[in-house]
């Protein structure tokens, strides 16, 4: 497959210009770059989903021209997404034919070829088990296998390790080897350089919509990548200095949160979550997403009623305080899903300002809101955070997802929080907007902040945490020292195989059950001793 | 950044001015197909409505629909579809009646306890479907629906000889007592015939939600719920509260749009009562953007097209035409504004990246690319 000059232009944006890659068959051929680098753009016109401006395609030496995914499908180009798209009450099989009925049937024919394939790439994957009982990593092989299914010869693959443990990164790694085996093709789309350095064949570096270089991984090093990756030298979340104190800011004790499920089941989503963050603290939580962490958030910001437990606040016990007490008493939340929860998408940008903060100056006088102050306000916000924006009357909506992310992170941190919520604070977010981020939450953190810090980059996480935790299935299964932990112990303590105090790789773990409790009586990091107690 | 602020003013008087144009259109092309000549009856319509008796008419009609207007409003800012407003208004108008007649105060002390009362009313009766959307999750579309119903079967049940009806001396016509000449409400003394003082009352209602929405906490947490309410909860909105308050100050508004016919016309509620206006409220709202002046225009406008198609009939025209338009406008409205809506976002998110692509080229910073 061949690229050529590829040009596409937004109004007013160039999202992709002068790409040129070629894509030898059988191989695996890896394309990097930041997030916001154009990589997406790319693979939507490979995919058929927008036509470039300008610029060729060819496959097979033939040029050819998509008008929409069906077009990309007919000459053997699939794309596994970022997001799954299975419906969770469906099987496998179902999941599988849905939309191409007409190729083998719905019934014994599809399940058949189903089988063949899964067999000869090796999946392993299950024709009739129900989509919502499988986990993430099967789930990605359900989409590889649609993929396969309806004939594709190249598979387009968009950040398939984002969602994955390091040990499902290998297994999904020998799978992709399998299909490069029998001559199949993979464009592998990742900003991750280790993993891409692993299993490319071939790489292409895109830098700011176009393409900058290609890199035999060979005779490539990571940090070489990321120099060509980003231009400059690459940012590290390390933290060098501690500075935690002994003086508690967040006690969370004995929490418990159920759920009832769609079936009418009541189950724990959370149990037995105890920890302290002390001033100048970050604890990190580490977990596949999905594992309660989005609960945990919720039930510390009093968007849910907890069934058991106490929280602690500065001294103060807010187990019962409304969310809104919550937050004029000094707790910052940059939210998970910030269109959901942190923004209001088609409101100006000072109006975004006020959110989750209306009660307080300079947002309002009593009673009323301070138009003036608020504007001002954000005028300030956007200049000290490098908001990139024309102006505060712009609505949120029309920003790129980096700057809503300054714009939340800037608003959170002029009420001066004693305790930051992060979740996945530099999701999305492009590298110059998440060193600053980081070197924000560095900043306040020296200022005696507390921070709980949930991300599923494990580098974010190791690197800006003085305390890791490791949540799996609603409890805090784990903890480690991320001045020792290496991202793989991590990794492999969030799938629940190792649990209790991460220390070295041949120390043997402590049994399942005693976790968390009596992994922390053993604990003799300084750093970490006392914490619970 | 002032040009897109005129801007977006500008989009946002073009959709209804689109949708009044296409509406007009679609009009002309109904009674052309009936066999009538459209022109004239535009022509009719425009030099009956703009005479000074039809200015009068059109507003006092268009206190009552600015009302409306406005208490549908206050629901959709939420988010919320409060249908009810039509059996909360005939209520709150009801009791507010029954109180009036029964008593013979001093004005100045009964026509704030008529307004009151009729206050309450309403509120009370949006407030059930308030309490049931957060208690029980019932949908407040189904439930404002049956209250409607259950409104006019109430009122039909104490409407009668023996419990709060009246006979009146005729013997043809029941109604609630009528209510005192010392508690009518003021007019303005204009030929030929007098304007409703009611209109101060609305306006001073058309200022209370424009500061309430725009300068308060309050507002600001309810407009928040009304534009995501997952955000709205995450930052310290009690959504529940506020979905019961806003309940509450929708059919209190409601409550008040029986007032000018009750105060200012007829004195009694009687069989002929005018009903439906809850559900002109929700035209006229979505007409006016939900914005004061927008709803008022649109009320002034929905008073207007009564006005003329009224004059149309006289002149051979089936009388059926002002709902043709008005449906058209409606329906019209909802399309123009979603386009424009989506046009306006669109382009506002092409301006901003045009403006940063800009910067970024002259400053040869970091160049954000929208992926």
């Amino acid at each position: 497959m061949e690229l050529r000059g590829i040009t596409k232009r937004f109004p007013g944006v160039v999202a992709n210009h002068d790409i040129d890659i070629t894509v030898r068959r059988g191989t695996v051929h890896a394309l990097v770059g930041e997030n916001g680098a154009g990589k997406s753009t790319l693979m939507k016109i490979l995919y058929g989903m927008q036509k470039p401006d300008e610029g060729t395609i060819a496959v097979d030496g033939e040029q050819v021209s998509f008008h929409n995914p069906g077009d990309a499908i007919a000459r053997g180009i699939g794309m596994v997404h970022q997001h799954f798209m299975l419906a969770d009450y469906l099987t496998v099989l179902e999941n599988v034919v849905l939309g191409s009925e007409k190729l083998h049937g719905i019934g014994d024919r599809a399940r058949a070829r189903i089988k063949e394939i899964s067999d000869s790439y090796g999946l392993g994957v299950r024709p009739d088990a129900m989509v919502e009982d499988l986990g993430v990593a099967d789930r990605q092989r359900v989409e590889i296998l649609k993929v396969l299914y309806r004939g594709a010869r190249t598979l387009i693959l968009d950040e398939p390790t984002a969602v994955l443990v390091p040990q499902e990164v290998d297994a999904l790694f020998d799978n992709l080897r399998e299909l490069k085996a029998e001559g199949l093709t993979v464009i592998f789309i990742s900003h991750k350089l280790g993993e891409v350095l692993s299993v490319a064949d071939e790489i292409t570096v895109i830098r700011r919509g176009t393409t900058v270089g290609t890199a035999d991984p060979k005779r490539t090093t990571t940090k070489q990548l990321a120099e060509l990756m980003v231009g400059s030298e690459l940012p590290s979340p390390e933290t060098r200095e501690s500075t935690v104190t002994d003086v508690p800011m967040l006690t969370v004790d004995g929490l418990r949160l159920s759920a009832t499920d769609p079936d009418g089941v009541v189950r724990s989503v959370l149990d037995g979550i105890g920890f302290t963050i002390h001033k100048g603290e970050v604890l990190g939580i580490a977990g596949v997403e999905g594992n309660g962490q989005s609960e945990l958030v919720d039930a510390i910001m009093g968007m849910r009623h907890l069934d058991a437990g106490v929280l602690t606040l500065d001294g103060d016990d807010i187990s019962r305080t409304p969310t809104r007490k919550r937050r004029e008493g000094g707790m910052g939340v940059i939210p998970e899903d910030r269109h959901r929860h942190g923004l209001l998408l088609e409101a100006p940008l000072w109006e975004n300002r006020i959110l989750g903060h209306v009660t307080e100056r300079p947002n309002s006088k009593g009673a009323f809101l301070d138009l003036k102050g608020a504007r001002a306000d954000t005028e300030r916000i956007v200049r000290e955070y490098d908001v990139r924006t024309p102006g505060i009357d712009v609505t949120a909506a029309s920003l790129s997802g980096g700057n809503q992310q300054k714009l939340i992170v800037g608003r959170e941190m002029s009420h001066a929080p004693k305790l930051l919520i992060a979740a996945h604070p530099t999701r999305g977010v492009d590298v110059g907007a998440q060193a600053q981020i980081w070197d924000q939450i560095r900043e306040a953190r020296r200022e005696g902040l507390a921070v709980l810090l949930i991300s599923a980059d494990l580098d974010e996480l190791i690197g800006l945490s003085d305390t890791l935790r490791v949540m799996y299935r609603g409890r805090l299964v784990a903890d480690a020292d991320p001045a020792t932990i290496t991202p793989e112990e991590l990794g492999s303590a969030m799938t629940g195989a190792a649990t209790g105090h991460l220390e070295a790789p041949d120390e043997s773990p402590a049994p399942k059950d005693t976790a968390p409790e009596s992994a922390e009586s053993t604990d003799t990091d300084p750093r970490n001793g006392g914490e619970d107690r | 950044m002032k040009k897109i602020d005129k801007e977006r003013l500008l989009l946002g008087i073009a959709a209804p001015v689109l949708a009044i144009v296409v509406a007009f259109l679609v009009t002309a092309l109904v009674l052309a197909a009936t066999g009538k000549e459209p022109f004239s009856a535009f022509g009719i319509m425009f030099d009956y409505g703009l005479k000074s008796d039809s200015q009068v008419y059109i507003l006092n009609k268009a206190t009552t629909y600015y009302l409306a207007g406005l208490a549908v409003a206050v629901g959709f800012r939420m988010n919320l579809f409060n249908i009810g407003v039509d059996g909360q208004y005939r209520l709150a108008a009801f009791f507010a009646a029954a109180v009036g007649g029964a008593l013979t105060l001093p004005g100045a002390l009964q026509i704030p306890l008529i307004i009151l009362t009729a206050v309450i009313v309403g509120a009370m009766w949006a407030g059930i479907a308030g309490v049931l959307k957060v208690t029980r999750g019932v949908s407040e579309v189904v439930s404002t629906i049956m209250l409607n119903a259950i409104a006019t079967a109430i009122i039909g049940y104490l409407l009668q000889q023996g419990r709060l009806g009246h006979l009146d001396e005729a013997g043809t016509k029941i109604s609630t007592k009528p209510i005192p000449e010392s508690s009518h409400f003021f007019e303005f003394p204009t030929t030929p015939s007098p304007v409703w003082g009611f209109i101060v009352v609305a306006v001073v209602a058309g200022v209370a939600y424009w500061f309430t929405l725009s300068r308060t906490r309050f507002g600001f947490d309810l407009r928040t719920v009304g534009q995501s309410g997952s955000a709205a909860e995450a930052s310290g909105v009690d959504v529940k509260k506020m979905v019961i308050t806003s309940m509450l100050i929708s059919g209190a508004v409601a409550g008040l749009i029986g007032m000018p016919t009750l105060l200012n016309d007829s004195y009694e509620y009687s069989g002929d009562f005018p009903v439906g206006i809850g559900f002109t409220g929700i035209a006229i709202a979505l007409l006016g953007r939900n914005h004061p002046i927008g709803i008022a225009l649109g009320a002034l406008l929905w008073g207007f097209l009564e006005r003329g198609t009224g004059k149309l009939e006289f002149e051979g025209y089936d009388k059926e035409i002002v709902g043709v338009i008005q449906g058209v406008i409606v329906l019209c409205v909802v399309i123009a504004y979603e386009v424009v809506r989506r046009y306006g976002l669109k382009r506002q998110q092409s301006k901003v990246g045009a403006e940063l692509a800009a910067q970024a080229a002259r400053n040869n910073d970091q160049q954000e690319v929208s992926a």
